[in-house]
């Protein structure tokens, strides 16, 4: 974001950071990002484990303090607003945390009555009501202690529904869920936004963001390396031909004639991105040019693909 | 990337009424949720997760065993003069001396240990279980958070001080009696004055154990192991006395936190000697202003990371 963007434009967003870094020490855990979560939108935090995400979110949420940059939430500078916009805003921050050995209800009760913003005399149904919303309500006064996982993680997926939100941080929300339970979960997410709220969500697994994501951001090793709405990014990787042939270097030339770009060639194959031109007629130009073909294809890169070209393979935790 | 790029919107088809929705919003200033002024909500919260914890009932439990102790002991064997804390001598002749007789003996170690646990409890007991992170972002002022915790171990350390002291009583009135009260400059009063004297007693220690508490909430801050902060805090008392026994540290004697507890036994003087008593109280005050500021400047620009 730059300072050319008037008040008008930073209210249109509802997470707006501006060079945000975190350094620990000698480790720059988040480096000089730049988040725009645009209002309305369900927005795919994405990145591998130990990427800067969660560091992003506490430090959105005022927990940690930027060693540098600044942000606004809901159109407002924080941490100056931070008492006025944070009752608006429902977060999941690194997994469920309550108090073991009170029930659900009284977790949920707990933080009910330290929110300044919360109508006491409206508790009991706001709490039964965010229960009933995450399946929870009939194990209500179950101890937290003898909770599952899965249960835990919709308990603190409650938390976030105790009163009315314009914007959910969720990081993580369907660790330890079933696929039932990360299904409901998506649904959930879809149901808030349109009912207006905006959705901020992380999450290292890539399909349960494509599906309910109308943009998305990547995270790698501290930086975002991209983001945008959903097919913007998608479009960065385009479509491209790939040739099977005992003679590459005249099918490159084929194809550079043809007007495709970054033609590669590499042994028996010869690559180019299409651009405009239909696929079809590649294959007819080839064969007409001499150049015998054995195989022929025109490939899109997944979501995972343009992942994992973004931020490299493996399982190593970066940093 | 720009601004346009990233305009609100969603891929499928269906929602492009919410994209519409959403932009009439967009212009507005966040609604604000209407924010309620004095409240109790979260100090009651509070008390509750205190008082409500089977831990603490427990503890609370181990503090009532003492006075029964002291109460049955001294029935089943008169104890010979000399041996004890002025107020052992005493019981016999008004039960309500097992009531002061009680905090003596667990000013050293018992109470001074129950609001240790409470006060490392404070905020490392959040921290550790996770919860600090979401009380912070209801959002909880952090100053208002240390303010809340501090007034809770406030009212515990007056809570436990004062149960010791009415179990006591009971515990004596029942064996012993009570009426007149000779007091220990010789002179005697009517039972009301009595009563009186001895629910002094303890309100003066709970607002002691109070500043002991204080030091625990500042430790707590320090660390995310509860545990560790309540040891830490039985240390500090535990040295205090300690210090305060080497006749060659005198100089110091009057500035160590535990050092005018005893004074207690001022408020069974007739008439009451304060001078003692009001340096006591000034000097809890001075220990709990220094360390709840000592607290709130560690903590309200910590990174909250557990």
């Amino acid at each position: 974001m730059t300072e050319a963007l008037g008040d008008a434009a930073v209210s249109d967003f509802a997470v707006a950071t501006e060079g945000l870094t975190k350094r620990f020490r000698q480790q720059v855990a988040v480096n000089a990002v730049d988040l725009l979560v645009p209002r309305g939108a369900v927005y795919g935090f994405l990145g591998p484990n130990g990427s800067g995400k969660t560091t992003t979110i506490r430090m959105l949420l005022g927990l940690i303090r930027p060693t540098a940059g600044r942000h606004r939430l809901l159109g407002r500078a924080m941490p100056d607003h931070f008492g006025d916009v944070l009752p608006l805003v429902g977060s999941l921050v690194e997994g469920p945390a309550f108090h073991p050995y009170l029930s659900a209800r009284a977790n949920l009760v707990r933080l009910d009555s330290v929110d300044r913003h919360a109508d006491p005399r409206t508790t009991r149904v706001r709490v039964d009501g965010a229960l009933d919303r995450v399946g929870l309500l009939a194990a209500a006064d179950k101890k937290y202690r003898a909770y599952s996982l899965g249960m835990r993680q919709r308990l603190a997926i409650a938390g976030t529904l105790l009163a009315p939100r314009e914007l959910l941080v969720l990081d993580e929300p369907t660790n330890g869920l079933d696929p039932q339970g990360t299904r409901e979960v998506r649904h959930l997410i879809g149901s808030l936004a349109d009912d207006g709220a905006t959705v901020l969500v992380s999450s290292h697994l890539l399909s349960e963001v494509e599906q309910v994501c109308t943009h998305v951001g990547v995270m790698h090793v501290g930086k975002l390396l991209t983001q945008g709405p959903i097919a913007a990014v998608r479009a960065v990787s385009e479509p491209r031909a790939r040739v099977v042939t005992d003679r590459p270097q005249d099918a490159a030339r084929v194809l550079r004639e043809l007007g495709l770009t970054d033609v590669a060639v590499e042994s028996g194959l010869a690559m180019g991105t299409l651009g405009k031109l239909a696929a079809e007629k590649i294959v007819a130009a080839l064969v007409h040019g001499g150049v015998p073909v054995t195989g022929f294809a025109v490939e899109r890169p997944s979501l995972e693909d343009l992942f994992v070209s973004l931020t490299g393979e493996g399982f190593n935790v970066s940093g | 990337m720009s601004a346009a790029d990233l305009t609100p919107g969603r891929t499928t088809g269906p929602a492009t009424e919410v994209v519409g929705a959403v932009a009439t919003q967009v212009a507005t200033a966040p609604t604000a949720r209407p924010r309620r002024h004095v409240s109790t909500r979260f100090l009651r919260s509070e008390l509750r997760l205190i008082f409500g914890r089977r831990r603490n009932q427990a503890g609370l439990g181990i503090l009532a065993v003492v006075p029964l102790i002291i109460a049955i002991a001294v029935k089943v064997s008169t104890p010979r003069a000399g041996r004890g804390p002025d107020f052992f001598a005493s019981i016999t002749s008004n039960g309500l001396f097992v009531s002061l007789s009680s905090l003596s003996i667990e000013l050293g170690l018992f109470l001074p240990l129950a609001v240790g646990t409470i006060a490392g409890d404070s905020v490392a007991g959040e921290a550790n279980i996770g919860t600090l992170r979401y009380l912070l972002a209801v959002p909880v002022h952090r100053t208002r958070m240390l303010a809340v915790k501090f007034a809770a171990i406030t009212i515990f350390s007056l809570v436990a001080t004062v149960w010791v002291s009415l179990v006591g009583a009971v515990a004596g009135l029942a064996l012993f009696g009570g009426g007149e009260m000779t007091l220990l400059s010789g002179t005697q009063i009517g039972m009301g004055q009595a009563v009186l004297r001895v629910v002094m007693a303890p309100v003066y220690l709970g607002l002691c154990f109070a500043s002991l508490g204080a030091i625990g909430l500042f430790i707590s801050t320090l660390t995310e192991q509860p545990i560790g902060a309540t040891i830490a805090v039985v240390i500090l008392n535990v040295m205090s006395f300690i210090l305060d026994a080497i006749p060659q540290l005198s100089w110091l004697h009057e500035w160590l936190p535990t050092h005018w507890w005893m004074s207690f036994g001022d408020l069974l003087r007739d008439p009451i000697v304060w001078g003692d008593l009001t340096r006591g109280l000034l000097t809890a005050a001075g220990y709990a202003l220094v360390f709840w500021l000592a607290a709130w400047a560690h903590f309200s620009d910590k990174d909250v990371t557990g």
